[in-house]
């Protein structure tokens, strides 16, 4: 530990360590967003040919979970009656296959392809039942009412995913994830199915046209520019007070600790 | 910048061989006392500054000052050329930077220099600063006893005990006359804060866009909707207290109060969404758990058990709404709540107004 000792002697030690605890926080806090591809929903036309190829992907894929014959197991839940949209919306966004069994099952890049998607998702429609993948029209912001989505994703959807959809957190490690990546499909079937905590909005209650209203909403918001310079994650007043504190006042510290700090001796004439 | 708590009482002979020390680290054995430090009396207690380093700083605090001039004139020059407040948001954002980086330079500008001026330009003798003791003289203090003792005499409070104890009578209420005057904050809430808009027969409304809700429509176990009592979609007074979490929960999950057999309509249940803790929007459902989350300060209810508190600082759970369904199957309240909804007041647990 000599050197340690020796190191934090010199002059600048403290300015290092204050703003080296800087830098690893708002690193940490800016976080490294993994970039994840677009999947693209893909038409309803089902051929015998594709659940026949849907049918052998899962077998190679998915049935080690969910069972040779989507019955579910232990540790999966039975795919018989989830429908299209579901499959298409966990294989579209890269949580099926599942990488690691924690807490939530987080977005990553799909490994499977468009058409690969189709038929697998074509596959555990044949099954039986279950909300098909919508419409490209059924999604299209722009004939969506988007102030009216704005007032129903601010009564059902804002307290999870925040206003601006950047997502918040949950109970024990859950989040609702920010929706800056889901494409309007996925956020349609997201509210269809339901996937992992989220609760069901089904047609009934939110009718198809409401829905493209909110999705009109989320994707207008997200290409909202931000008049201050970064957004901060649009967690509001929050993570504006964050950064004045840490970056603001971590600054003022430094600034305190050079004013404070003993002067050098200056040279005296009989030196 | 490391010796102030030098503790040796070195002599400048000496000084080569005291190793400096750190802030915080024991002092060097066999030198247990801190004595103060001796200055060279030759320059009488004041450092001389080397003119050529001196020269060096002043150009260098000079150069900020210039800098900052120049961010003032071009926050000007910005302002007049870039206002922010026409056109669109693109030209405000473009304001804002603009404005914003010309203001740092004139202000960090004038900081770094001053700054500069102060650490490399000025001297800093030590003086000693004589100071007087801070009480009075004795005699001063003796004098003043003297006088408070004759007037306590003189007016005779000492020996008038009638007219001293009406006295201190006197000035009793007076202290608490403020509190008095505490009423006129205003009445208070009575009836208000017990009651909802909510009564028999009232349809729920979808929250947003006010049409009423089927129990045969909400049939997706695991949905949620926000609603609001028919008739009041507009009011926001009355939203504020009426706004309902409606959930679909698993039938046979459901952990049924003993006298609320009727409040739910196949395991379609209805809560107060104001949070019981300090009234935020108790919302965020997690189908998997059935636990109602509120995203201010982490209160969990549990919707299978009667929103029973299972985390957070809130007190109680959250109000339930006795619903039905009417003779054409859109879900009705067929109560107000049964008790008042949102953070807790002070009359609350009073008998019912």
């Amino acid at each position: 530990m000599k050197w340690f000792t020796a190191w934090r002697r010199r002059p600048w030690a403290g300015y290092a360590v204050v703003l080296a605890a800087l830098a690893i926080i708002g690193v940490a806090y800016a976080g490294a967003s993994s970039s994840a591809d677009r999947a693209q929903a893909s038409d309803t036309s089902a051929s015998a040919q594709d659940v026949a190829k849907g049918k052998e992907l899962f077998n190679q894929t998915c049935s080690s979970c969910h069972g040779p014959n989507a019955e579910g197991t232990k540790i999966a839940p039975s795919l018989i009656g989830v429908g299209a949209a579901s499959v298409d919306f966990q294989v579209g966004t890269g949580r099926m296959p599942a990488s690691n069994p924690g807490a939530q099952i987080p977005r990553k890049k799909p490994i499977f392809n468009k058409e690969q998607i189709q038929q697998i998702a074509a596959y555990v429609a044949s099954l039986g039942g279950g909300p098909p993948v919508p419409s490209s029209d059924q999604v299209d912001p722009a004939h969506g009412d988007s102030a009216l989505g704005g007032e129903l994703f601010r009564a059902n959807c804002a307290q999870c995913h925040n206003f601006a959809g950047s997502g918040g957190a949950l109970t024990g490690g859950k989040y609702a994830p920010s929706l800056d990546k889901a494409t309007p499909t996925q956020i349609y079937e997201a509210m269809i199915t339901g996937p992992q905590a989220m609760p069901v909005f089904n047609d009934t209650t939110v009718t198809p046209a409401q829905k493209r209203a909110i999705i009109a909403y989320v994707t207008q918001t997200r290409d909202e520019p931000n008049p201050g310079g970064s957004g901060l994650g649009r967690i509001g007043p929050v993570a504006e007070g964050l950064v004045g504190w840490l970056v603001g006042i971590g600054f003022m510290v430094v600034a305190a600790m050079w004013l404070t700090a003993r002067k050098p001796k200056k040279k005296q004439p009989n030196d | 910048m490391t010796d102030n708590n030098d503790t040796s009482d070195a002599t400048p002979e000496e000084e080569g061989r005291v190793p400096k020390r750190v802030i915080g680290t024991p002092a060097p054995s066999g030198t247990q006392e801190l004595v103060p430090r001796k200055e060279p009396a030759d320059t009488g207690g004041a450092y001389v500054l080397d003119e050529r380093k001196a020269r060096n700083a002043e150009r260098v605090a000079a150069a900020f000052f210039g800098l900052s001039f120049v961010g003032g004139i071009a926050f000007i020059v910005f302002y007049a050329v870039w206002p922010g407040h026409v056109g669109n948001i693109d030209r405000a954002t473009r304001s804002n930077y603009t404005l914003g980086i010309s203001l740092t330079l004139v202000l960090l500008g004038i900081a770094v220099g001053l700054t500069i001026w102060v650490r490399h330009l000025v001297t800093t003798p030590e003086i000693v600063q004589e100071r007087h003791a801070i009480s009075s003289t004795p005699e001063d203090r003796a004098t003043f006893n003297q006088y408070l003792q004759e007037g306590s005499r003189e007016s005779g409070l000492g020996q008038r005990k009638l007219l001293r104890r009406t006295l201190l009578l006197a000035t009793a209420p007076l202290g608490l006359l403020p509190l008095v005057l505490l009423r006129d904050l205003g009445p208070l809430p009575e009836k208000k804060l017990r009651h909802t808009t909510w009564k028999n027969g009232t349809r729920l409304v979808v929250d947003g866009t006010g049409l009423p809700l089927k129990a045969s429509d909400f049939n997706s176990p695991g949905g949620i909707i926000t609603v609001v009592p028919e008739g009041a979609e507009h009011n926001l007074d009355e939203i504020a207290t009426g706004a309902v979490l409606l959930l679909n929960v698993p039938v046979d999950l459901l952990k049924v109060k003993k006298g609320r057999e009727n409040w739910h309509v196949g395991g379609i249940i209805a809560y107060s969404k104001i949070c019981t803790h300090v009234g935020c929007p108790a919302a965020l459902y997690e189908q998997t758990t059935h636990h109602i989350l509120c995203p201010c300060h982490q209160s969990t209810f549990d919707a299978l058990d009667s929103a029973k508190v299972i985390f957070g600082p809130a007190a109680r759970p959250l109000p339930q709404l006795p619903i039905g369904v009417d003779s054409e199957g859109y879900l009705i309240a067929t109560s107000d709540f049964k008790e008042p909804v949102g953070p807790s007041f002070w009359e609350r647990g009073r008998t019912k107004a």
